[in-house]
């Protein structure tokens, strides 16, 4: 049995397990953290840093920080608000971020936080990197102008033997998530569309599948992303 | 008091967002009562006759022209407003900016599969037109810009939502509906 703990959020008490990670133990707590490379039950790897926030007065990432009691957390300040942004609008001038023709477009997470941050248009210039877009597997496409080598398809897509068919390859700019292609001959079609889900932007495609969902039903066209974990307040 | 001056221009753009200034359906009767049209594809007005209290530039800057628009525009008007996806990131046009402008005519003008009359292998180098720029750049790396309404095409209630608020001083209260990028 786990200890029951409890720790303030922007001044709010909110009531916790020792251990949990505290973007869990906030959403618990109806309060919503925003997350990008996270993904509930894997490890997670705070290489985003879209959910730092201010513990007693240290910045942290809410993801792989563990609750402790009385624990003083900001989440909530117009600086953060504006350091999300910053992230964000760097995210989307480093690749080619095409929203209106992209199949994941409103089921993107990367497009939902701007909404949700109230994103317009990226204060930093343009790159438009030269990018490939992988089309030789037989399930899936990986289009690498939309990668945000957020890992989550590397830490989450496992084939049966626990081996990974994503993998970061090369360095520093020149970094990308390639496809194992002997891994990806196998891949079965609900492991293809879980990496599709996965994927918190439309950079893995499952071949054959896009713009199932029409305008108006998607994930993010009625309510902001975290809205549904604000409700339970 | 005067009625405020709108001027409008679509530059590497699909014309799609002056759809969506129209889309505004029978609301176009009391815009026509809040402003006044200049320089306009809505009115066919060519050129700056005074200068203007709201410019809206939808479609990014693709050549020469578009540039020289652009920054008639800036000087014209006291407040400029870019609208829809490609004057704020280049759109689909700056698809191009990934290739090398002398493949992109190539392509184009003389290789492409449904080339088929170019027999003297021309490319357009006329004087009269336009030059294309290395890469479509969005508006704001051209001018500065005051205000941003995203959205391929802007949502008809985004722009009249924008407009108004903006010629009667009142805040925007938009809907979390309307604001998107696709």
């Amino acid at each position: 049995m786990s200890e029951k703990i409890a720790f303030t959020i922007d001044g709010v008490t909110c009531k916790g397990e020792k251990g949990q990670f505290l973007v869990d133990a906030a959403r618990d707590n109806g309060i919503y953290i925003p997350t990008l490379c996270n993904i509930p039950g894997v490890n997670p790897k705070s290489c985003c840093r879209i959910c730092t926030v201010y513990v007693n007065g240290l910045p942290m990432t809410a993801c792989s920080l563990q609750v402790f009691d009385g624990m003083e957390i900001i989440n909530d300040t117009p600086a953060l608000i504006e350091q999300r942004k910053i992230i964000l609008e760097a995210l989307f001038v480093e690749g080619n971020h095409y929203c209106p023709f992209c199949e994941k477009s409103g089921n993107c997470m990367l497009q939902a936080l701007a909404y949700r941050f109230g994103m317009l248009a990226p204060r930093f210039p343009y790159t438009f990197p030269v990018r490939e877009v992988d089309a030789s597997h037989p399930k899936i496409i990986k289009d690498q102008n939309r990668c945000i080598l957020c890992k989550r398809c590397i830490k989450a897509i496992k084939d049966e033997k626990g081996r990974s068919i994503f993998a970061y390859h090369r360095r520093g700019n020149k970094l990308r998530v390639h496809i194992d292609p002997k891994l990806a001959l196998a891949l079965t079609d609900e492991l293809a569309q879980k990496a599709m889900d996965v994927c918190p932007v439309g950079s893995i495609l499952v071949r054959e599948k896009g713009y199932r969902v029409p305008i108006g039903q998607r994930t993010y066209d009625k309510m902001p992303i975290g809205s549904d974990i604000e409700v339970k307040k | 008091m005067s009625k405020p001056i709108v001027a409008t221009a679509s530059l590497a753009g699909c014309f799609g967002c002056h759809m969506s200034i129209l889309d505004i359906d029978e609301r176009i009767l009391p815009l026509i009562d809040l402003v006044e049209f200049n320089k306009s594809p809505i009115d066919d007005i060519k050129e700056f006759t005074k200068t203007c209290d709201i410019g809206i530039i939808e479609g990014g800057c693709c050549n020469s022209e578009n540039v020289h628009v652009l920054k008639e525009f800036r000087k014209h008007c006291k407040i400029l407003i870019s609208l829809g996806e490609c004057a704020i990131m280049g759109g689909l046009p700056a698809l191009r900016n990934g290739i090398p402008i002398g493949e992109c005519l190539k392509e184009a003008y003389l290789e492409g599969p449904t080339v088929k009359n170019n027999v003297h292998k021309i490319l357009p180098n006329d004087s009269e037109l336009p030059m294309l720029l290395d890469r479509v750049y969005p508006c704001h790396e051209i001018v500065k810009i005051d205000y941003f309404l995203p959205g391929c095409p802007p949502r008809a209630d985004l722009i009249w939502d924008a407009l108004v608020a903006l010629i009667t001083g009142k805040e925007m209260k938009l809907p979390y509906e309307v604001i998107k990028f696709d």
